[in-house]
């Protein structure tokens, strides 16, 4: 098993997506650090947009999260629905 | 009724494909051989460019629009710090010393990483590489000029940031991060992008951007956090494209692997020695602590490291050579380097100290089987010393790694009592090493590391000729200004005096 992660900032822009990976991830546990939200997850980590969405109240492209992404680990596979990390352990 | 049928927009996947690799051509009245000359003599073999996929798709479009917005957020913060004295909320200014390392030694490296980048886009053939590259190329100069901008606020009321760009060239600490990216940038194509892909993003910049960030955000520095999470945004798609090309080349042809792992072990060593300069920042620096070095190096070097080494086992891939050794120096660097920069104070242009009785308690609590057995007797001393009224210094030059280019500080794997030292010749001349590692690096290239340019003979060459003063002068540091012990520093001074106006109304 290996760690896959996504950091973001803290701020309201982030609020709803945090919200979100912990709702669509289970294994996911969040650490709260100064500035900083890190999310860790055993393997793979999914963010889905529709629950973005439905949290944020209107439409959301996944390509925002490039403004307050703080770094990653892991495989990156992306399309209009889902941003995905994975390895292969 | 009429149905009105919007027009569908392009996915994401046809978007990318339209907006990359449909501005490839084919060459018709030159060869490609003659377009990408150095893509071959590396001995990499690839067969299928149209393999190599961006897998975050950014496309030009959404590249601008989305690093625009990263520029207003880190402005209206800029500009927010600068308008309500944001220097003055620091936790204290012997933090300003990070700082200072970061824009002489690190800034300068985004630079480099610029025109790397924009070499590297021109020598690949594949058209998805070429657009990466560019964007990366233009990240890379982004991050130069935010950090810059950023610090350049506390140029104004402190001493040692005005003169980076000389002290980046003629340092002797700032050599260590320069030789790195100079290595890199003289290497071919391939080995530049695992140089700064895997070990400068993926090794290093986790661990200087993230947390030694959100601990620019615990002592009050909102304009470091800002450009430095900034960066790091763009990063995490370099570390990304990094990680894409690693596994690209091992996918291609088997014949790369070994030289893939070749170059993970000179590069992770590299990236390690560069960051023997971040743990000290990350243990010393931060007047308030967010993490220790080794809790840092646990969870981005050792965690995240080894998830990509298993990651990569498939391919016959196995952790860098020096890996073993660099968890041995965990625990020993940041204390063995910040001894090197007190007793070199009066050489470096930003100030050190002894730590204070409080700091030692918490170096001794994150490091329990080093900090008070071979550490905290040493700053004892260095203490009295002080108290007595003679502070310690060297003047002595130490020798330099011909390869890191550090000072030999660092000490034995398995002894941390014994200097570690390495010697070779070379056609007629000795050069010297701080560890196996560097040794090796050298020993597989020596053509190219004796030409390395090192700080300490040019202390004994034109202009300096061997005078203190001389070369002060020649690397733009005023003596009793930039250098020295922070206690009575003009920093301390002011700091106190400007915080205790802000905070009063006399």
């Amino acid at each position: 098993m290996s760690t896959v992660f996504i950091a973001l900032q803290t701020n309201e822009d982030t609020r709803p997506i945090i919200e979100a990976i912990a709702h669509d991830n289970p294994q996911a546990v969040v650490h709260r650090q100064p500035a900083m939200v890190k999310i860790d997850a055993p393997n793979r980590l999914v963010i889905r947009r529709e629950s973005i969405e439905e949290r944020l109240g209107r439409e959301y492209d996944l390509q925002e999260l490039q403004i307050n992404l703080i770094t990653l680990s892991g495989h990156v596979d992306e399309d209009e629905d889902a941003f995905t990390l994975t390895w292969n352990s | 009724m009429e149905m009105k049928v919007a027009k569908k927009k392009l996915g994401l996947k046809e978007r990318y494909r339209v907006m990359t690799r449909d501005l490839g051509w084919e060459p018709s009245y030159h060869t490609k051989e003659a377009l990408y000359p150095y893509v071959g003599y590396e001995g990499i073999k690839i067969h299928d460019w149209e393999k190599w996929e961006d897998p975050f798709r950014l496309t030009m479009d959404a590249y601008w629009k989305y690093q625009a917005e990263k520029e207003r957020k880190f402005y209206a913060i800029v500009d927010a710090h600068a308008q309500n004295n944001g220097h003055l909320n620091l936790t204290d200014a012997r933090y300003l010393s990070a700082l200072k390392i970061f824009l002489q030694a690190i800034s300068p490296g985004e630079y480099a990483a610029h025109k790397g980048f924009a070499r590297a886009g021109r020598e690949f053939p594949g058209v998805g590489t070429q657009v990466a590259c560019q964007m990366q190329a233009i990240d890379e100069i982004r991050h130069a000029q935010t950090q810059i901008h950023a610090l350049s606020n506390y140029n104004k009321y402190y001493d040692g940031f005005h003169a980076f760009s000389d002290q980046r060239d003629r340092i002797w600490y700032t050599s260590v991060p320069r030789s790195f990216f100079d290595d890199a940038m003289s290497a071919g194509p391939f080995e530049f992008m695992v140089a700064i892909g895997f070990s400068f993003e993926y090794v290093l910049t986790n661990l200087l951007f993230v947390p030694f960030m959100s601990g620019a955000a615990y002592n009050g520095d909102m304009a470091t956090v800002t450009f430095g999470f900034s960066a790091q945004s763009d990063e995490a798609r370099h570390m990304t494209l990094g990680l894409e090309c690693i596994k690209f080349l091992l996918e291609q042809d088997p014949a790369n692997v070994p030289i893939v792992q070749a170059w993970f072990d000179k590069w992770f060593w590299r990236g390690f020695r560069v960051l023997g300069l971040v743990s000290t920042m990350m243990d010393y620096m931060l007047p308030k602590r967010v993490m220790s070095w080794r809790e840092a190096w646990n969870m981005y070097g050792i965690e995240n490291g080894t998830a990509l080494f298993n990651d990569l086992a498939r391919y016959g891939i196995r952790p860098p050579k020096g890996w073993d050794d660099a968890e041995k120096a965990i625990d020993h660097m940041s204390h063995q380097f910040m001894l090197g920069l007190y007793q070199w104070s009066f050489g470096t242009s930003f100030h050190s100290w002894i730590p204070s009785d409080d700091e030692m308690a918490w170096l001794s609590k994150k490091y329990p089987t080093t900090f008070d057995k071979y550490y905290r007797p040493r700053w004892d001393h260095i203490k009295k010393l002080a108290a007595a009224g003679t502070p310690y210094k060297n003047y002595g030059l130490p020798k330099l790694c011909q390869t890191c280019q550090l000072p030999t500080v660092f000490t034995e794997p398995e002894d941390p009592t014994l200097i570690c030292h390495r010697e070779v010749e070379y056609k007629g001349e000795r050069y010297h090493f701080c560890s196996d590692g560097c040794q090796h690096i050298f020993e597989n290239e020596p053509e190219k590391y004796i030409q390395a340019w090192l700080p300490m003979p040019q202390i004994h060459q034109d202009p300096i000729r061997g005078d203190l003063g001389a070369w002060m002068d020649w690397v733009n540091l005023k003596d009793g200004q930039d250098n020295g012990d922070y206690v009575g520093s003009n920093d301390q001074r002011n700091f106190d005096a400007w915080r205790g106006l802000a905070t009063s109304n006399e």
